[in-house]
Protein backbone atom coordinates (compact mmCIF):
# COMPACT_ATOMS: atom_id res chain seq x y z
CA UNK A 1 0.00 0.00 0.00
CA UNK A 2 1.84 3.52 -1.07
CA UNK A 3 0.27 6.68 -0.04
CA UNK A 4 -0.27 9.60 -3.51
CA UNK A 5 0.38 13.20 -3.63
CA UNK A 6 -3.45 12.81 -3.56
CA UNK A 7 -3.72 11.17 -0.56
CA UNK A 8 -1.38 13.24 1.27
CA UNK A 9 -3.13 16.39 -0.13
CA UNK A 10 -6.27 15.12 1.19
CA UNK A 11 -5.00 13.97 4.73
CA UNK A 12 -3.37 17.85 5.11
CA UNK A 13 -6.78 19.46 4.30
CA UNK A 14 -8.67 17.31 7.05
CA UNK A 15 -5.80 18.70 9.19
CA UNK A 16 -6.49 21.93 8.16
CA UNK A 17 -2.69 22.00 6.99
CA UNK A 18 -1.50 23.49 3.81
CA UNK A 19 1.37 22.42 1.82
CA UNK A 20 3.87 23.31 -0.57
CA UNK A 21 4.06 20.90 -3.60
CA UNK A 22 7.68 20.19 -2.06
CA UNK A 23 6.68 19.59 1.35
CA UNK A 24 3.91 17.14 0.07
CA UNK A 25 6.51 15.23 -1.77
CA UNK A 26 8.43 14.82 0.88
CA UNK A 27 5.30 14.41 3.27
CA UNK A 28 4.42 11.63 0.84
CA UNK A 29 8.09 9.69 1.22
CA UNK A 30 7.79 10.36 4.97
CA UNK A 31 4.78 8.27 4.83
CA UNK A 32 5.20 5.59 2.86
CA UNK A 33 8.40 4.92 4.71
CA UNK A 34 6.35 4.52 7.99
CA UNK A 35 3.73 2.46 6.12
CA UNK A 36 6.45 0.13 4.79
CA UNK A 37 7.86 -0.61 8.42
CA UNK A 38 4.20 -1.38 9.40
CA UNK A 39 4.19 -4.22 6.69
CA UNK A 40 6.86 -5.02 8.17
CA UNK A 41 5.74 -5.40 11.83
CA UNK A 42 2.17 -6.71 9.56
CA UNK A 43 4.15 -9.81 9.16
CA UNK A 44 4.28 -10.59 12.78
CA UNK A 45 0.93 -13.20 13.91
CA UNK A 46 -1.12 -10.91 16.52
CA UNK A 47 -4.56 -13.02 15.78
CA UNK A 48 -3.82 -13.79 19.71
CA UNK A 49 -2.50 -10.64 21.68
CA UNK A 50 -5.04 -7.90 22.48
CA UNK A 51 -4.71 -5.04 21.29
CA UNK A 52 -2.92 -1.82 23.62
CA UNK A 53 -4.54 1.09 23.67
CA UNK A 54 -1.98 2.52 26.28
CA UNK A 55 1.52 1.98 27.02
CA UNK A 56 0.56 2.24 30.96
CA UNK A 57 -1.71 -0.19 32.35
CA UNK A 58 -3.77 1.39 34.72
CA UNK A 59 -7.66 2.28 34.44
CA UNK A 60 -9.18 5.71 34.75
CA UNK A 61 -9.36 7.39 38.22
CA UNK A 62 -12.71 9.11 38.44
CA UNK A 63 -13.57 12.30 39.63
CA UNK A 64 -16.40 13.01 42.28
CA UNK A 65 -19.11 15.52 40.20
CA UNK A 66 -18.47 18.36 42.00
CA UNK A 67 -18.29 22.10 40.28
CA UNK A 68 -15.23 24.29 40.74
CA UNK A 69 -14.68 27.77 39.89
CA UNK A 70 -15.16 28.60 36.51
CA UNK A 71 -12.19 30.27 34.41
CA UNK A 72 -13.80 34.35 34.55
CA UNK A 73 -16.26 35.24 31.16
CA UNK A 74 -13.11 37.81 30.09
CA UNK A 75 -10.35 35.67 30.73
CA UNK A 76 -12.28 32.77 28.67
CA UNK A 77 -12.29 35.44 25.90
CA UNK A 78 -9.06 37.06 25.93
CA UNK A 79 -7.05 34.73 23.84
CA UNK A 80 -9.67 34.80 21.05
CA UNK A 81 -8.45 36.51 18.07
CA UNK A 82 -12.01 37.84 17.82
CA UNK A 83 -14.81 38.18 20.07
CA UNK A 84 -17.45 41.04 21.62
CA UNK A 85 -18.16 41.63 24.99
CA UNK A 86 -20.50 38.10 25.19
CA UNK A 87 -19.55 35.78 22.49
CA UNK A 88 -15.96 34.26 20.20
CA UNK A 89 -16.74 35.49 16.74
CA UNK A 90 -15.37 33.52 14.22
CA UNK A 91 -16.29 33.56 9.87
CA UNK A 92 -19.61 32.99 9.03
CA UNK A 93 -19.94 29.16 9.19
CA UNK A 94 -23.26 28.89 6.71
CA UNK A 95 -24.77 31.32 4.86
CA UNK B 1 -39.37 -11.86 19.04
CA UNK B 2 -41.12 -14.00 17.49
CA UNK B 3 -44.23 -13.04 19.27
CA UNK B 4 -43.99 -9.40 18.29
CA UNK B 5 -46.31 -8.47 15.45
CA UNK B 6 -45.18 -7.22 13.04
CA UNK B 7 -46.63 -3.80 11.28
CA UNK B 8 -45.71 -2.02 8.46
CA UNK B 9 -46.15 1.16 6.74
CA UNK B 10 -49.49 1.37 5.00
CA UNK B 11 -48.03 0.89 1.24
CA UNK B 12 -49.01 -2.22 -1.57
CA UNK B 13 -45.26 -2.35 -2.97
CA UNK B 14 -42.85 -1.07 -0.14
CA UNK B 15 -42.10 -1.22 3.29
CA UNK B 16 -39.44 0.99 5.69
CA UNK B 17 -36.73 0.53 7.28
CA UNK B 18 -35.74 2.96 10.25
CA UNK B 19 -33.29 3.34 12.87
CA UNK B 20 -32.63 5.99 15.24
CA UNK B 21 -30.06 7.26 17.16
CA UNK B 22 -31.12 9.78 19.97
CA UNK B 23 -28.84 11.94 22.08
CA UNK B 24 -29.72 12.64 25.70
CA UNK B 25 -27.97 15.34 27.76
CA UNK B 26 -27.43 14.27 31.52
CA UNK B 27 -28.18 16.30 34.15
CA UNK B 28 -24.67 15.87 35.81
CA UNK B 29 -24.01 18.67 37.98
CA UNK B 30 -20.40 19.25 36.12
CA UNK B 31 -19.36 18.61 32.37
CA UNK B 32 -18.07 15.62 30.92
CA UNK B 33 -14.09 16.03 31.92
CA UNK B 34 -13.99 19.23 33.45
CA UNK B 35 -14.96 19.88 37.18
CA UNK B 36 -17.46 23.13 35.72
CA UNK B 37 -21.06 23.28 36.19
CA UNK B 38 -23.21 22.63 32.50
CA UNK B 39 -26.13 24.66 33.56
CA UNK B 40 -28.79 25.33 30.73
CA UNK B 41 -29.50 29.07 30.10
CA UNK B 42 -26.90 30.89 31.38
CA UNK B 43 -24.59 33.31 30.39
CA UNK B 44 -22.60 32.85 27.43
CA UNK B 45 -18.94 31.78 27.96
CA UNK B 46 -19.37 31.78 31.84
CA UNK B 47 -19.35 27.94 32.44
CA UNK B 48 -15.51 27.39 31.31
CA UNK B 49 -12.46 25.89 32.27
CA UNK B 50 -8.78 25.59 29.83
CA UNK B 51 -10.14 22.26 28.94
CA UNK B 52 -13.11 23.41 27.66
CA UNK B 53 -11.22 25.99 25.67
CA UNK B 54 -9.02 23.73 24.02
CA UNK B 55 -5.74 25.26 25.41
CA UNK B 56 -2.43 23.10 25.12
CA UNK B 57 -1.70 21.10 28.00
CA UNK B 58 -5.11 20.70 30.11
CA UNK B 59 -6.14 17.24 30.16
CA UNK B 60 -9.81 15.33 30.76
CA UNK B 61 -10.83 13.73 33.79
CA UNK B 62 -14.04 11.15 33.80
CA UNK B 63 -16.70 12.70 35.93
CA UNK B 64 -17.91 9.16 38.28
CA UNK B 65 -21.53 10.31 37.32
CA UNK B 66 -20.91 10.60 33.66
CA UNK B 67 -20.32 6.88 33.67
CA UNK B 68 -22.53 5.97 36.49
CA UNK B 69 -25.86 7.33 34.59
CA UNK B 70 -24.61 6.10 31.28
CA UNK B 71 -24.86 2.35 32.77
CA UNK B 72 -28.12 2.97 34.85
CA UNK B 73 -29.47 3.95 31.26
CA UNK B 74 -27.71 0.65 29.80
CA UNK B 75 -29.23 -1.71 32.76
CA UNK B 76 -32.84 -0.60 32.31
CA UNK B 77 -32.48 -0.92 28.86
CA UNK B 78 -31.04 -4.58 29.56
CA UNK B 79 -27.72 -4.23 27.79
CA UNK B 80 -24.36 -5.82 28.40
CA UNK B 81 -22.42 -3.55 30.09
CA UNK B 82 -18.38 -3.87 28.83
CA UNK B 83 -15.86 -4.60 31.69
CA UNK B 84 -13.38 -2.75 30.13
CA UNK B 85 -14.10 0.33 27.60
CA UNK B 86 -12.42 2.99 26.38
CA UNK B 87 -12.73 6.36 24.99
CA UNK B 88 -11.97 7.35 21.58
CA UNK B 89 -11.01 10.51 19.49
CA UNK B 90 -13.37 11.39 17.01
CA UNK B 91 -11.33 14.35 14.90
CA UNK B 92 -13.15 16.99 12.91
CA UNK B 93 -12.85 20.79 13.09
CA UNK B 94 -15.72 22.95 13.75
CA UNK B 95 -15.63 26.37 15.98
CA UNK B 96 -17.91 24.99 18.65
CA UNK B 97 -15.44 22.62 19.27
CA UNK B 98 -12.66 24.14 20.15
CA UNK B 99 -10.11 21.15 21.15
CA UNK B 100 -10.61 19.77 17.28
CA UNK B 101 -11.53 16.35 18.21
CA UNK B 102 -14.64 14.78 20.11
CA UNK B 103 -14.37 12.77 23.02
CA UNK B 104 -16.45 9.79 22.25
CA UNK B 105 -15.79 6.23 22.36
CA UNK B 106 -15.50 3.69 19.01
CA UNK B 107 -14.75 -0.01 19.10
CA UNK B 108 -16.05 -0.38 22.87
CA UNK B 109 -19.46 1.48 23.76
CA UNK B 110 -19.73 0.84 27.23
CA UNK B 111 -23.68 -0.26 26.75
CA UNK B 112 -24.56 -2.74 24.21
CA UNK B 113 -27.14 -5.48 22.74
CA UNK B 114 -30.08 -3.92 24.72
CA UNK B 115 -33.64 -3.52 23.73
CA UNK B 116 -36.69 -1.36 24.35
CA UNK B 117 -40.10 -2.50 24.49
CA UNK B 118 -42.92 0.18 22.43
CA UNK B 119 -46.57 0.08 22.72
CA UNK B 120 -48.52 0.95 19.75
CA UNK B 121 -52.61 0.81 19.93
CA UNK B 122 -53.06 -2.38 18.95
CA UNK B 123 -49.50 -3.96 19.22
CA UNK B 124 -46.02 -4.40 21.27
CA UNK B 125 -42.68 -4.58 19.57
CA UNK B 126 -39.50 -4.95 20.99
CA UNK B 127 -36.69 -2.18 19.47
CA UNK B 128 -33.03 -3.82 19.40
CA UNK B 129 -30.40 -1.16 20.90
CA UNK B 130 -27.13 -1.64 19.41
CA UNK B 131 -25.43 0.71 21.84
CA UNK B 132 -25.17 3.52 24.05
CA UNK B 133 -22.03 5.47 24.17
CA UNK B 134 -20.43 8.26 26.45
CA UNK B 135 -19.54 11.37 24.85
CA UNK B 136 -19.08 14.99 25.38
CA UNK B 137 -21.78 17.68 23.47
CA UNK B 138 -20.22 20.62 21.61
CA UNK B 139 -20.77 24.32 22.48
CA UNK B 140 -23.20 26.16 20.45
CA UNK B 141 -23.43 28.93 17.28
CA UNK B 142 -25.38 31.75 16.48
CA UNK B 143 -25.38 32.11 12.80
CA UNK B 144 -28.09 34.63 12.83
CA UNK B 145 -27.14 37.59 15.11
CA UNK B 146 -24.66 39.39 13.16
CA UNK B 147 -24.51 39.57 9.51
CA UNK B 148 -20.50 38.67 8.76
CA UNK B 149 -19.95 36.10 12.16
CA UNK B 150 -20.94 33.80 13.45
CA UNK B 151 -21.17 33.78 17.02
CA UNK B 152 -19.73 30.97 19.58
CA UNK B 153 -21.00 30.00 23.34
CA UNK B 154 -19.03 27.44 24.47
CA UNK B 155 -21.06 26.71 27.47
CA UNK B 156 -22.19 23.30 26.57
CA UNK B 157 -18.91 22.21 24.74
CA UNK B 158 -17.94 19.51 26.67
CA UNK B 159 -21.25 18.56 28.83
CA UNK B 160 -21.93 15.26 29.25
CA UNK B 161 -24.02 13.11 26.53
CA UNK B 162 -25.01 9.41 25.89
CA UNK B 163 -25.72 8.41 22.20
CA UNK B 164 -28.41 5.71 22.19
CA UNK B 165 -28.29 3.31 18.66
CA UNK B 166 -31.12 1.56 17.94
CA UNK B 167 -31.16 -0.92 15.45
CA UNK B 168 -32.98 -0.44 12.10
CA UNK B 169 -35.57 -2.60 13.82
CA UNK B 170 -38.40 0.50 13.24
CA UNK B 171 -40.94 -0.38 10.50
CA UNK B 172 -43.37 3.03 11.09
CA UNK B 173 -43.39 6.72 11.77
CA UNK B 174 -45.33 5.89 14.56
CA UNK B 175 -43.15 3.23 15.69
CA UNK B 176 -40.57 5.59 15.77
CA UNK B 177 -42.76 8.11 18.14
CA UNK B 178 -43.59 5.26 20.01
CA UNK B 179 -39.77 4.61 20.65
CA UNK B 180 -38.69 8.24 21.49
CA UNK B 181 -41.52 8.43 23.70
CA UNK B 182 -40.30 5.92 25.55
CA UNK B 183 -36.75 6.46 25.84
CA UNK B 184 -38.03 9.89 27.13
CA UNK B 185 -39.65 8.10 29.61
CA UNK B 186 -37.42 6.02 30.77
CA UNK B 187 -34.59 8.71 31.29
CA UNK B 188 -37.24 10.57 33.27
CA UNK B 189 -37.55 7.34 35.52
CA UNK B 190 -34.01 7.42 36.17
CA UNK B 191 -33.35 10.81 36.39
CA UNK B 192 -30.33 11.22 34.42
CA UNK B 193 -31.62 13.72 32.20
CA UNK B 194 -34.77 16.09 31.41
CA UNK B 195 -36.17 14.41 27.88
CA UNK B 196 -37.21 17.86 26.73
CA UNK B 197 -36.57 17.58 23.04
CA UNK B 198 -37.48 21.40 22.37
CA UNK B 199 -34.63 23.02 24.52
CA UNK B 200 -32.22 20.17 23.02
CA UNK B 201 -31.63 17.50 25.76
CA UNK B 202 -33.07 14.77 23.95
CA UNK B 203 -32.58 15.18 20.23
CA UNK B 204 -32.33 12.69 17.79
CA UNK B 205 -31.42 11.57 14.15
CA UNK B 206 -33.25 9.06 11.72
CA UNK B 207 -31.71 6.84 9.32
CA UNK B 208 -34.12 6.09 6.56
CA UNK B 209 -34.51 3.38 3.73
CA UNK B 210 -37.07 1.63 1.91
CA UNK B 211 -37.52 -1.68 -0.03
CA UNK B 212 -39.92 -3.57 -2.24
CA UNK B 213 -41.87 -5.55 0.10
CA UNK B 214 -40.11 -9.03 0.49
CA UNK B 215 -37.09 -7.96 -0.33
CA UNK B 216 -33.83 -8.85 2.32
CA UNK B 217 -31.45 -5.97 1.31
CA UNK B 218 -31.92 -2.84 3.16
CA UNK B 219 -32.67 0.49 0.21
CA UNK B 220 -30.06 3.27 -0.01
CA UNK B 221 -30.81 5.44 3.63
CA UNK B 222 -30.84 8.83 3.92
CA UNK B 223 -30.28 10.68 7.36
CA UNK B 224 -32.40 12.65 9.01
CA UNK B 225 -31.65 15.63 11.18
CA UNK B 226 -33.05 18.87 12.62
CA UNK B 227 -36.33 17.30 14.39
CA UNK B 228 -36.65 19.30 17.71
CA UNK B 229 -40.35 17.51 18.75
CA UNK B 230 -41.48 14.24 18.97
CA UNK B 231 -44.01 14.91 16.40
CA UNK B 232 -41.61 16.71 14.01
CA UNK B 233 -39.72 13.56 13.94
CA UNK B 234 -42.65 11.35 12.91
CA UNK B 235 -43.85 14.07 10.25
CA UNK B 236 -39.98 13.67 8.76
CA UNK B 237 -39.85 10.11 8.50
CA UNK B 238 -43.34 9.86 6.61
CA UNK B 239 -42.08 12.87 4.16
CA UNK B 240 -39.21 10.99 3.92
CA UNK B 241 -40.47 7.58 3.33
CA UNK B 242 -43.15 9.16 0.70
CA UNK B 243 -40.35 11.23 -0.93
CA UNK B 244 -38.22 7.91 -1.77
CA UNK B 245 -40.84 5.54 -2.44
CA UNK B 246 -42.00 8.44 -5.26
CA UNK B 247 -38.48 8.68 -6.42
CA UNK B 248 -38.18 4.98 -7.07
CA UNK B 249 -41.42 4.51 -8.75
CA UNK B 250 -40.40 7.39 -11.34
CA UNK B 251 -37.30 5.34 -12.29
CA UNK B 252 -34.77 7.29 -9.63
CA UNK B 253 -32.60 6.32 -7.31
CA UNK B 254 -31.75 7.06 -3.84
CA UNK B 255 -28.52 8.94 -3.07
CA UNK B 256 -27.02 8.37 0.43
CA UNK B 257 -27.19 11.76 1.91
CA UNK B 258 -27.96 14.02 5.24
CA UNK B 259 -31.53 15.98 4.86
CA UNK B 260 -32.06 18.34 6.89
CA UNK B 261 -36.15 18.80 8.24
CA UNK B 262 -37.78 22.15 7.73
CA UNK B 263 -40.80 21.91 10.36
CA UNK B 264 -42.02 25.55 8.79
CA UNK B 265 -42.06 23.95 5.28
CA UNK B 266 -42.61 20.60 6.58
CA UNK B 267 -40.11 19.26 3.97
CA UNK B 268 -36.69 18.04 3.94
CA UNK B 269 -33.68 19.45 2.56
CA UNK B 270 -30.55 18.32 1.57
CA UNK B 271 -27.73 19.88 3.64
CA UNK B 272 -24.29 21.15 1.95
CA UNK B 273 -21.45 18.40 1.99
CA UNK B 274 -20.20 19.57 4.94
CA UNK B 275 -16.49 18.80 5.27
CA UNK B 276 -14.80 16.02 3.49
CA UNK B 277 -17.80 13.69 3.66
CA UNK B 278 -16.99 11.88 7.23
CA UNK B 279 -13.75 11.30 8.20
CA UNK B 280 -13.30 11.36 11.59
CA UNK B 281 -10.06 9.70 11.92
CA UNK B 282 -11.15 7.66 14.99
CA UNK B 283 -8.43 6.77 17.48
CA UNK B 284 -8.26 5.87 21.48
CA UNK B 285 -8.23 8.79 23.46
CA UNK B 286 -4.37 8.61 24.61
CA UNK B 287 -5.34 11.30 27.39
CA UNK B 288 -7.57 8.70 29.27
CA UNK B 289 -6.63 5.17 30.55
CA UNK B 290 -9.52 2.18 30.53
CA UNK B 291 -12.76 2.61 32.17
CA UNK B 292 -13.20 -0.50 34.29
CA UNK B 293 -15.95 -1.82 36.18
CA UNK B 294 -15.85 -4.35 38.94
CA UNK B 295 -19.16 -6.30 39.21
CA UNK B 296 -19.78 -5.31 42.70
CA UNK B 297 -20.56 -1.31 41.50
CA UNK B 298 -22.57 -2.89 39.12
CA UNK B 299 -24.36 -4.88 41.13
CA UNK B 300 -24.58 -1.88 43.56
CA UNK B 301 -26.06 0.52 40.82
CA UNK B 302 -28.58 -1.96 39.71
CA UNK B 303 -30.21 -2.47 43.23
CA UNK B 304 -30.44 0.79 43.43
CA UNK B 305 -32.26 1.50 39.54
CA UNK B 306 -35.58 2.68 40.34
CA UNK B 307 -39.25 1.54 39.94
CA UNK B 308 -39.59 1.26 35.91
CA UNK B 309 -42.35 2.25 33.80
CA UNK B 310 -43.37 -1.23 33.08
CA UNK B 311 -43.33 -2.25 36.79
CA UNK B 312 -45.12 0.46 38.10
CA UNK B 313 -47.98 0.32 35.63
CA UNK B 314 -48.16 -3.60 37.02
CA UNK B 315 -48.30 -2.17 40.20
CA UNK B 316 -50.77 0.57 40.40
CA UNK B 317 -53.03 -2.15 38.47
CA UNK B 318 -52.71 -4.33 41.20
CA UNK B 319 -52.05 -1.81 44.29
CA UNK B 320 -55.02 0.49 43.17
CA UNK B 321 -57.40 -1.90 41.01
CA UNK B 322 -56.69 0.49 37.88
CA UNK B 323 -57.82 -0.32 34.68
CA UNK B 324 -54.76 -0.56 32.14
CA UNK B 325 -55.65 2.93 30.52
CA UNK B 326 -55.85 4.78 33.62
CA UNK B 327 -52.30 3.13 34.79
CA UNK B 328 -50.85 4.11 31.77
CA UNK B 329 -51.80 7.63 31.71
CA UNK B 330 -50.84 8.07 35.28
CA UNK B 331 -47.19 6.22 34.85
CA UNK B 332 -46.54 7.74 31.29
CA UNK B 333 -44.22 10.18 33.57
CA UNK B 334 -42.57 9.87 36.87
CA UNK B 335 -43.62 13.16 38.38
CA UNK B 336 -47.35 12.43 37.80
CA UNK B 337 -47.20 9.05 38.75
CA UNK B 338 -45.28 10.90 42.37
CA UNK B 339 -47.97 12.86 42.64
CA UNK B 340 -50.51 10.07 42.13
CA UNK B 341 -49.12 8.24 44.80
CA UNK B 342 -48.77 11.05 47.37
CA UNK B 343 -52.16 11.66 46.61
CA UNK B 344 -53.06 8.47 47.10
CA UNK B 345 -51.07 8.39 50.67
CA UNK B 346 -52.92 11.97 51.68
CA UNK B 347 -56.28 11.10 50.92
CA UNK B 348 -56.28 7.14 51.94
CA UNK B 349 -58.20 6.74 48.78
CA UNK B 350 -57.24 5.38 45.62
CA UNK B 351 -60.22 5.35 43.24
CA UNK B 352 -60.98 9.25 44.19
CA UNK B 353 -57.05 9.87 43.81
CA UNK B 354 -57.46 8.47 40.12
CA UNK B 355 -60.33 9.98 39.03
CA UNK B 356 -59.22 13.68 40.66
CA UNK B 357 -55.58 13.60 38.67
CA UNK B 358 -57.16 11.74 35.66
CA UNK B 359 -60.02 14.47 35.08
CA UNK B 360 -59.09 17.46 36.82
CA UNK B 361 -55.43 17.62 37.27
CA UNK B 362 -54.67 16.70 34.07
CA UNK B 363 -57.36 18.59 32.53
CA UNK B 364 -55.80 22.02 33.76
CA UNK B 365 -52.28 20.61 32.71
CA UNK B 366 -53.74 20.07 29.12
CA UNK B 367 -55.34 23.54 29.30
CA UNK B 368 -52.76 25.56 30.37
CA UNK B 369 -49.63 23.90 28.88
CA UNK B 370 -48.40 23.16 32.48
CA UNK B 371 -46.00 20.02 33.50
CA UNK B 372 -46.92 18.51 36.23
CA UNK B 373 -44.54 20.00 38.16
CA UNK B 374 -45.99 23.37 37.27
CA UNK B 375 -48.84 22.59 38.99
CA UNK B 376 -49.50 24.65 41.75
CA UNK B 377 -51.79 22.38 44.07
CA UNK B 378 -50.06 20.38 46.77
CA UNK B 379 -51.05 16.54 47.08
CA UNK B 380 -52.60 17.64 50.49
CA UNK B 381 -54.70 20.49 49.38
CA UNK B 382 -56.25 17.87 46.80
CA UNK B 383 -56.65 15.33 49.46
CA UNK B 384 -58.81 18.02 51.71
CA UNK B 385 -60.74 18.10 48.23
CA UNK B 386 -61.91 14.72 48.10
CA UNK B 387 -62.33 14.90 51.74
CA UNK B 388 -65.71 17.12 51.98
CA UNK B 389 -66.82 15.28 49.09
CA UNK B 390 -66.44 11.70 51.05
CA UNK B 391 -67.88 13.03 54.16
CA UNK B 392 -71.28 14.44 52.28
CA UNK B 393 -70.08 18.13 52.61
CA UNK B 394 -69.81 18.77 48.78
CA UNK B 395 -70.94 16.90 45.63
CA UNK B 396 -69.03 15.95 42.89
CA UNK B 397 -70.25 19.57 40.29
CA UNK B 398 -69.27 21.52 44.14
CA UNK B 399 -65.88 19.75 44.04
CA UNK B 400 -65.12 20.59 40.39
CA UNK B 401 -65.83 24.21 41.10
CA UNK B 402 -63.63 24.50 44.30
CA UNK B 403 -61.12 22.41 42.74
CA UNK B 404 -61.10 25.08 39.47
CA UNK B 405 -61.14 28.06 42.28
CA UNK B 406 -57.99 26.63 43.85
CA UNK B 407 -56.49 26.03 41.07
CA UNK B 408 -57.18 30.26 39.45
CA UNK B 409 -56.49 31.60 42.62
CA UNK B 410 -52.97 29.55 42.84
CA UNK B 411 -52.18 30.66 39.47
CA UNK B 412 -52.86 34.19 39.86
CA UNK B 413 -51.47 34.18 43.49
CA UNK B 414 -48.12 33.20 41.76
CA UNK B 415 -48.68 36.51 39.45
CA UNK B 416 -49.33 38.94 42.34
CA UNK B 417 -47.28 37.79 45.05
CA UNK B 418 -49.51 40.19 47.39
CA UNK B 419 -52.58 37.72 47.04
CA UNK B 420 -53.10 35.52 50.17
CA UNK B 421 -54.29 32.64 47.80
CA UNK B 422 -52.01 30.12 49.58
CA UNK B 423 -52.77 28.59 52.94
CA UNK B 424 -56.63 29.04 52.49
CA UNK B 425 -58.65 26.79 54.56
CA UNK B 426 -60.63 24.88 51.88
CA UNK B 427 -63.18 24.20 54.16
CA UNK B 428 -63.95 27.68 54.57
CA UNK B 429 -63.56 28.65 51.09
CA UNK B 430 -66.36 26.29 50.03
CA UNK B 431 -68.70 27.50 52.68
CA UNK B 432 -67.47 31.20 51.20
CA UNK B 433 -68.41 30.12 47.64
CA UNK B 434 -71.74 28.23 48.97
CA UNK B 435 -70.23 24.99 48.04
CA UNK B 436 -70.50 23.06 50.98
CA UNK B 437 -73.73 20.85 50.60
CA UNK B 438 -77.06 20.68 53.27
CA UNK B 439 -76.91 17.70 54.27
CA UNK B 440 -79.12 17.72 57.33
CA UNK B 441 -83.11 16.79 56.72
CA UNK B 442 -84.40 19.47 58.84
CA UNK B 443 -82.37 21.98 56.35
CA UNK B 444 -83.58 20.18 52.86
CA UNK B 445 -87.11 19.70 53.92
CA UNK B 446 -88.36 22.96 53.38
CA UNK B 447 -86.92 23.22 49.62
CA UNK B 448 -88.56 20.28 49.03
CA UNK B 449 -91.89 21.55 50.28
CA UNK B 450 -91.25 24.58 48.48
CA UNK B 451 -90.78 22.77 45.40
CA UNK B 452 -93.87 20.82 45.99
CA UNK B 453 -96.23 23.46 46.73
CA UNK B 454 -94.92 25.19 43.99
CA UNK B 455 -95.66 22.47 40.92
CA UNK B 456 -99.27 20.73 42.18
CA UNK B 457 -99.48 19.89 38.29
CA UNK B 458 -96.81 17.79 38.41
CA UNK B 459 -97.36 16.21 41.52
CA UNK B 460 -100.28 15.06 40.40
CA UNK B 461 -99.40 13.41 37.43
CA UNK B 462 -96.58 12.00 39.25
CA UNK B 463 -99.19 10.40 41.46
CA UNK B 464 -100.80 8.77 38.59
CA UNK B 465 -97.77 6.94 37.82
CA UNK B 466 -95.39 9.47 35.69
CA UNK B 467 -92.25 8.35 38.34
CA UNK B 468 -90.15 9.80 35.62
CA UNK B 469 -91.37 13.42 36.91
CA UNK B 470 -88.54 12.61 39.82
CA UNK B 471 -85.72 13.97 37.59
CA UNK B 472 -87.61 17.07 37.50
CA UNK B 473 -88.34 17.14 41.11
CA UNK B 474 -84.71 16.78 41.83
CA UNK B 475 -84.04 19.48 39.53
CA UNK B 476 -86.26 22.41 41.54
CA UNK B 477 -84.70 20.90 44.65
CA UNK B 478 -81.40 21.72 43.47
CA UNK B 479 -82.28 25.25 42.02
CA UNK B 480 -83.76 26.37 45.13
CA UNK B 481 -81.44 24.65 47.12
CA UNK B 482 -78.47 26.57 44.75
CA UNK B 483 -77.14 23.16 44.21
CA UNK B 484 -75.94 22.49 48.14
CA UNK B 485 -78.96 20.17 49.06
CA UNK B 486 -77.20 16.81 49.36
CA UNK B 487 -79.22 14.77 46.21
CA UNK B 488 -79.98 11.42 48.22
CA UNK B 489 -81.10 13.13 51.17
CA UNK B 490 -83.02 15.41 48.72
CA UNK B 491 -84.28 12.33 46.68
CA UNK B 492 -85.19 10.47 49.95
CA UNK B 493 -87.20 13.26 50.96
CA UNK B 494 -89.34 14.04 48.31
CA UNK B 495 -90.02 10.10 48.12
CA UNK B 496 -91.11 9.90 51.50
CA UNK B 497 -93.73 12.86 50.15
CA UNK B 498 -95.29 11.95 47.40
CA UNK B 499 -94.98 7.87 47.05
Amino acid sequence: MSVTLEDVHYIAKLARLSLTEQEATQAQQDLNKILSYMDELNQIDTSSVEPLEHVFDFETRLRPDTPEAPVPHEDALRNAPDADSDYFRVPKVIE
Amino acid sequence: MSSDKEATIDHPDFEAVIGLEVHAQLQTKTKAFAAVESEYGEAPNTQLTPLCLGHPGTLPQVNEELIHYTVKMGLATGCDIAKRSIFARKNYFYPDLPKGYQISQYETPICFDGEIEITLPTYKKRIGLTRIHMEEDSGKSLHDQDPYHSLIDLNRAGSSLIEIVSEPDIRTPQEAYAYLTRIRQIVQYLDICDGNMEEGSLRCDANVSVRPRGQKAFGTRTELKNMNSFRNVEKAIQYEIDRQIALIQDGGEVMQETLLWDPNAMTTRSMRSKEEAHDYRYFPEPDLPPIVLDEAWLHSVKIALPELPDVRRARFIEQYSLGIDDAMTLTDQRALADYFESLVEASGDAKASSAMVLSNVLRVLNERGWSIEQFPLTSSELAQIIALKRDGKVNSSAQTTLFMELVNRAANSALDPTSKAKGVNIEDLAKELDLIQVSDDSEIEPFVDQVIAQHPEEVARYKEGKTALMGFFMGQVMKVSRGQANPELAQSLLRKKLD
